[in-house]
């Protein structure tokens, strides 16, 4: 709680912050702030050529969109996916990143890990409305559930924010964190419906039958708090139709497990970070 | 206690020296502890108030705990026992342009700069002009600052930093930026810190510069407070303890030096006969006894004079003024004839000293070797140090 008090007093900082995140990301390329959307769409490219034309995966036709075509399927799951690993990565790295300053100012600590999330929901929405237009393009409908799409945005920035918060704070302990993260998300990212559809799991879990009691591997699979929040941005923009209602509450419980353990473990270690650093 | 800008209240700060520290998740695993460390204190049960107004500096040796302690006022560190309370707004010069990011442009900069600082945007906006009239880099304000000399960089980050305008402003060692003129600028703008009745905190090595700007220090030596008050006499109390020379000198005094020459007595002489009080205006002779037991080539010969209360009211050296000695051996005698003692009626300390050719190596260094008693003289002055022997018409 104090920590959202000392972040409210101080979002002129965090605007701040957050602009010199985006203004520095990109500062003397010729693209600019183009290559924020460069990268999504290059992994579309890649992951639609793999995966449509060589293995040949093949999603669900939209329900009730009609929708079907794998590269905005994809587009759907990959560009939550790609925000929360920007969360989680520039957030891990943004005390360290910052040790000068917070050995030499005192501010809330709490604005760096908060700032750099902040510019990647700005990026990210820059994407999302990309993905508007273009759903627009093809057929969809997603006008109706973009309110939906927005709250759904801010619970999965805040569900994110809370790794990276604990995250931070565990990287500046031991450096490996961040390595080791990225063979994490790595996995986790497979783990994840994003270039394959959830049903393939489901068929080979139904044929195994129930591992632990009467536990699938399906349900297990569905513990990934990534695979609802797929499941939810899919409803919204690909099928336009309203999530279910399980996924929704899977994602909630999720946003507040991540916030607590990470406000808690940030909380904690803040008045050390000077001298640990 | 409503005058106390600062109260530091039995604060004392642990830091942990590692011995084998796991920064590696791997070294975590496979030893299953964290560390092995040793505590050390850098602040031990330090207790003192910084007046409001008051121009206070921390002194002590390198490792006295005397940054840790600046860094536990600015709030960056936090104390492991013990309280600190601030009243008013605090801001910290301990590193300038901290935070500046070097692909954006100085006026952005300024910005994002003052707001890490905690000053909103609106004051920054109203600041904006003074801050780049104090930097003096207006002609690059739109450049980006990886452009910027690294003069511009500190001066840029200086103006943001001390137009923060805080009640408290603690200072570590940045003064020492810029160029003489900006120099200039930034100690005219401590002076109206202090006119405006704000508290300033130094962490200096520079004695000459706490002396000149502090009226009241604490001292601080292996995490433990020494001594805290009016700064004067524990600076000399501070200075004569770094010296590792130091004997005790005629009458009591302090003394040090490498000791080729001693200063045996400092006399005033007047009218011929040494006496111990002369009336304001009129002629005096200060007289040092020495006896130098080796040949000393090129001495220069010092005095000082101090008020009682710790003003340092006059210097004076041979070589300053030109009086070279060639060498000097076996006993003699120096005078130096003050025609006109231009003082106040009062009490004051003369402070003699013997030195190379470069000042810098001291032979003998005698602190308040003589004093000086200044008499009353009708008509004359009515009050302060000097007396400029002012004449109505």
């Amino acid at each position: 709680m104090r920590l959202v008090t000392e972040l409210f007093a101080s979002r002129e900082l965090l605007t701040n912050l957050t602009s010199r995140e985006i203004k520095g990301k990109y500062k003397r390329t010729a693209l600019g702030q183009l290559w924020s959307l460069v990268n999504p769409l290059a992994q579309m490219v890649i992951f639609t050529a793999v995966f449509q034309f060589v293995v040949r995966v093949e999603p669900d036709v939209g329900d009730p969109s009609g929708l079907d075509i794998f590269a905005v399927w994809l587009l759907c799951g990959l560009l939550p996916w790609a925000f929360f690993t920007n969360v989680v990565n520039g957030g891990m790295g943004s005390l360290v990143a910052n040790e000068n300053l917070i050995k030499k100012v005192h501010f809330p600590r709490a604005a760096l890990p908060v700032s750099t999330a902040a510019a990647a929901v700005v990026t990210w929405a820059t994407e999302m409305a990309v993905l508007l237009v273009v759903l627009l393009l093809v057929g969809g409908r997603p006008l109706l559930y973009v309110p939906l799409v927005l709250v759904a945005m801010a619970v999965l920035a805040l569900f994110a924010l809370g790794f990276a918060l604990a995250l931070s704070v565990l990287n500046v302990y031991f450096r490996d964190t961040q390595h080791f993260m990225g063979i994490i998300l790595q996995a986790w990212f497979y783990l994840t419906p994003i270039v394959y559809p959830a049903h393939l799991v489901a068929d080979e879990s139904a044929k195994l039958g129930p591992v632990f009691g009467r536990l699938t591997v399906f349900d297990l699979y569905q513990l990934n708090p990534m695979e609802r929040f797929v499941e939810v941005f899919r409803s919204l923009l690909y099928d336009n139709t309203l999530p279910p209602v399980d996924a929704v509450l899977a994602c909630l419980a999720w946003t507040v497990v991540s916030l607590a353990i990470g406000s808690w473990v940030f909380s904690r270690n803040e008045k050390r970070l000077a001298e640990v650093l | 206690m409503s005058t106390a800008a600062v109260s530091v209240d039995h604060v004392a700060k642990r830091f942990r020296v590692y011995h084998e520290r796991n920064q590696t998740l791997k070294a975590a695993v496979m030893r299953r502890r964290r560390a092995v460390y040793e505590d050390f204190w850098a602040l031990d049960d330090v207790s003192f108030e910084i007046p409001e107004g008051s121009t206070f500096g921390l002194v002590g040796d390198n490792g006295s705990g005397k940054s840790t302690l600046l860094k536990t006022l600015a709030r960056i560190l936090y104390p492991d026992r013990g309280s600190v309370v601030t009243r008013g707004r605090v801001a910290a010069l301990l590193e300038v342009g901290s935070g500046f990011h070097p692909e954006l442009s100085g006026r952005e900069n300024v910005f994002l700069n003052g707001s890490i600082l905690g000053m909103s945007k609106v004051e920054i906006a109203r600041k904006f002009d003074s801050i780049v009239d104090f930097s003096g880099v207006e002609q690059f304000i739109d450049q980006p600052v990886k452009n910027y000399s690294s003069g511009m960089y500190v001066r840029l980050g200086f103006a943001v930093a001390i137009n923060v305008d805080p009640e408290i402003l603690l200072v570590d060692e940045v003064l020492a930026v810029g160029d003489s003129a900006f120099q200039e600028k930034c100690a005219e703008k401590f002076v109206d810190f202090r006119r405006e009745g704000r508290t300033v905190v130094v962490v200096s090595h520079s004695m000459p510069s706490v002396r000149a700007m502090c009226d009241q220090v604490a001292w601080l030596d292996h995490g433990r407070l020494v001594e805290t008050g009016a700064a004067q006499p524990i600076l000399e109390n501070y200075l004569d303890s770094t010296r590792n020379d130091v004997r005790e000198g005629p009458g009591g005094s302090v003394r040090w030096g490498s000791a080729e020459a001693l200063i045996d007595a400092v006399e005033l002489v007047h009218g011929g006969q040494t006496v111990g009080a002369v009336a304001s205006g009129a002629e005096v002779t200060v007289r040092v006894r020495y006896t130098a037991g080796q040949q000393v080539d090129r001495p220069v010969f010092g005095l000082a004079v101090d008020t009682h209360d710790g003003i340092y009211v006059w210097g004076n050296n041979t070589r300053d003024a030109g009086h070279t000695i060639d060498r000097i051996t076996g006993s003699g005698v120096m005078e130096c004839r003050v025609p006109r003692l231009a003082l106040q009626p009062g009490s004051y300390l003369v402070t003699a000293a013997i030195t190379d050719a470069s000042t810098t190596h001291v032979i003998d260094f005698v602190r308040h070797a003589a004093r000086l008693q200044v008499e009353h003289r009708v008509p004359g002055d009515s009050s302060g140090v000097a007396s400029l022997d002012g004449q109505w018409s």
